[in-house]
């Protein structure tokens, strides 16, 4: 049986260019490491979050994980799962698609809002499901979940936390998603009004209508390690440019030294980076109840 | 106009032209000796007959035909309806911390004697403008630049019109170290917040962030051969089919025509224009896009300034297409059988 499993994993990343799509495969004794390749134990690699012990990446993790990582066991109340996407253009394909990420995730999209709370601090989070739905694209439901997510923010009193990765708005909604970036960008300019801290954590990668709208909007910008941001894909954006995209182009750390984020933070130190900002906002702490 | 600007569908057009020219000339010349009495006649008839041939290309125009029309480089541009429907124009320059980017124009002016600030995206029609204007991609100082021209007219309550035509905002290395996405963003919160009405017109091509960037408005008009898509036809059909030449299949399918963006109500008003397109008559082009200013401005005018920011919140916040199951309803997997 481990043996199997060596074999199939072998040759599962075998066809995979490093740092792509390779987030490795939960079942199976071994993983290997998308960047250096060094074979982990999915033990060893799972409890250290995804990210390799030897060269660091972080290596891309589902909606659930994230919610797992982020927030105190069992504090995560989803709310607005039963939006759902519909056709309006009758779009080549996109009903597959959809079929495809629903059967996959058991989610009817693969953004998700609810309410949690992260060391202490009770927030409204939002998550997104990026390889196992449509990329993490942005349509009429992500974007009205946004807006019904800072809804109840506003009414609870409660900060906001986005976590992003996006290839951007979803084509197959037309303009229809288009709009959804004006509609994620008013709400923020509302949450702002309300004086209620809006945290986005961006993650790899946050592209396009996802990234020129709410995600660049926070109060407090943070990336996860060699996130990849920009408005289009770094090769597209190269061939704008003609010219060679320079070294570490859209990684987090270029954005840092570029002034558009605020900070780095590696994925085990998100919730307490979070949690101590937050509170720093003069954000309510629940009293007594830790889970360390 | 010369040959490289006639459409395919435009042929048969500039041949009854380059005919109708002849005879405009021959009519003239007496010594000539085809002028004949019933020249005149002949040229009216011939003159109808060219009105019907318009009529019924433009009665027929697919999606793609409509992505061509959008971005004729005679089209009229925003700088030509800005001389065409405005007074003492005062363009306002620069970000005040970087640049002065030419792809978005602003300034302030008067319509119909009342001021109003004017934001457009701006192409270029010969080599060097084109530079100038960075083939009409607009770069993070312009929606800064715009962003500081909108503020400057809501403290002042002076109505924000927007000019927007825009294959997209510029998304090249440079573009994106000065925080191209954060510029489209911020651009599109602040707008939201305005207290003073704002109109929007698609001139041209509206290209996805880029166009929506100086989009959100209480009113979007619309000119009836414009675009507006969320990317542009070539884009998705590379991504779609690894074909950019499947163009034409991926205009029809991404619904970018103004009366597709009408029926989803992403758009308030399709502006006319001029039998065979703006870029044909753009006097008469402009009258158009000025009447319907001025009549979506006195509808405007009547909101105070938080009406007004709400009016804009719910023409945004209703736009989406979805459903909303009820929890236990299993259909997982089934709905789209």
């Amino acid at each position: 049986m481990p043996q199997e499993g060596w074999f199939r994993r072998k040759s599962l990343f075998g066809h995979s260019p490093a740092g792509s799509q390779a987030s490795p495969v939960p079942e199976g004794v071994a993983t290997k490491c998308a960047r250096c390749s060094q074979i982990l134990f999915t033990k060893d690699f799972e409890k250290n979050l995804k990210v390799c012990p030897h060269c660091g990446f972080h290596h891309k993790v589902s909606a659930e994980e994230r919610i797992q990582y982020t927030v105190e066991p069992n504090s995560f109340v989803p709310l607005f799962d039963d939006l759902r996407s519909l056709d309006p253009l009758n779009f080549p394909e996109y009903q597959a698609k959809l079929k495809k990420g629903i059967a996959a995730t058991g989610l009817q999209d693969g953004f998700r809002v609810g309410t949690a709370v992260i060391e202490r601090v009770p927030v409204v989070l939002g998550v997104t499901e990026f390889t196992l739905f449509m990329g993490g694209s942005m349509g009429a439901v992500a974007g009205e979940k946004i807006v019904r997510a800072m809804d109840v923010a506003i009414e609870r009193r409660l900060p906001v936390v986005f976590f992003t990765v996006s290839g951007g708005a979803r084509m197959q909604e037309g303009l229809l998603s288009l709009m959804q970036m004006a509609k994620t960008s008013a709400a923020a300019a509302r949450l702002a009004h309300e004086k209620l801290p809006f945290i986005v954590v961006m993650t790899d990668p946050t592209i396009g209508g996802v990234l020129a709208s709410y995600a660049s909007l926070g109060d407090i910008l943070i990336a996860e390690p060699e996130a990849k941001m920009g408005l289009a894909g770094s090769r597209v954006a190269a061939q704008a440019s003609n010219q060679k995209a320079p070294e570490g182009y859209q990684s987090a750390e270029w954005q840092l030294e570029h002034g558009h984020i605020d900070q780095v933070v590696a994925r085990k130190d998100l919730p307490s980076t979070i949690a101590t900002l937050l509170s720093l906002l003069n954000c309510r702490q629940l009293e007594g109840v830790t889970n360390e | 106009m010369n040959k490289l600007n006639i459409l395919d569908f435009e042929r048969s057009i500039a041949e009854l032209d380059a005919n109708l020219a002849k005879l405009h000339e021959i009519v003239l010349d007496r010594s000539n000796p085809q002028n004949s009495p019933d020249l005149p006649a002949q040229i009216a008839g011939l003159e109808k007959h060219r009105t019907a041939v318009l009529e019924s290309i433009f009665a027929h125009l697919t999606p793609w035909d409509k992505v061509l029309l959008a971005r004729h480089e005679k089209r009229p541009y925003t700088l030509d309806y800005v001389s065409a429907i405005f007074e003492d124009f005062q363009e306002l320059h620069g970000d005040r911390a970087y640049a002065d980017d030419g792809a978005i124009v602003s300034g302030l002016a008067r319509l119909n004697g009342q001021p109003v600030a004017i934001i457009g995206q701006q192409k270029g029609r010969d080599l060097k403008s084109r530079q100038l204007r960075n083939f009409g991609y607009a770069r993070p100082e312009g929606y800064r630049k715009a962003v500081r021209v909108m503020k400057l007219a809501a403290r002042f309550g002076v109505p924000v019109i927007t000019f927007i035509d825009t294959p997209g905002a510029a998304a090249d290395v440079s573009a994106d170290e000065r925080g191209i996405s954060e510029a489209i963003a911020r651009s599109m919160y602040e707008m939201s917040q305005l207290e003073v009405p704002v109109i929007s017109v698609i001139i041209g091509e509206g290209g996805s962030g880029g166009a929506l960037g100086i989009g959100v408005a209480n009113r979007v008009l619309m000119l009836e051969h414009s675009i507006y898509s969320v990317i542009a036809p070539e884009g998705c059909a590379a991504i779609l089919w690894r074909d950019p030449e499947r163009k034409a299949e991926a205009a029809a399918a991404l619904g970018l025509t103004a009366p597709r963006a009408l029926e989803l109500s992403i758009i308030d008003q399709i502006i006319p224009e001029p039998l065979g397109g703006a870029h044909r008559d753009w006097a008469a082009a402009a009258d158009l896009v000025s009447s319907a200013l001025k009549l979506q401005l006195a509808e405007l005018g009547h909101l105070s300034g938080t009406a007004l920011v709400e009016d804009r919140w719910q023409r945004f916040r209703n736009i989406g297409v979805f459903e909303e199951i009820v929890p236990s309803e299993e259909l997982v997997g089934e709905a789209y059988g």
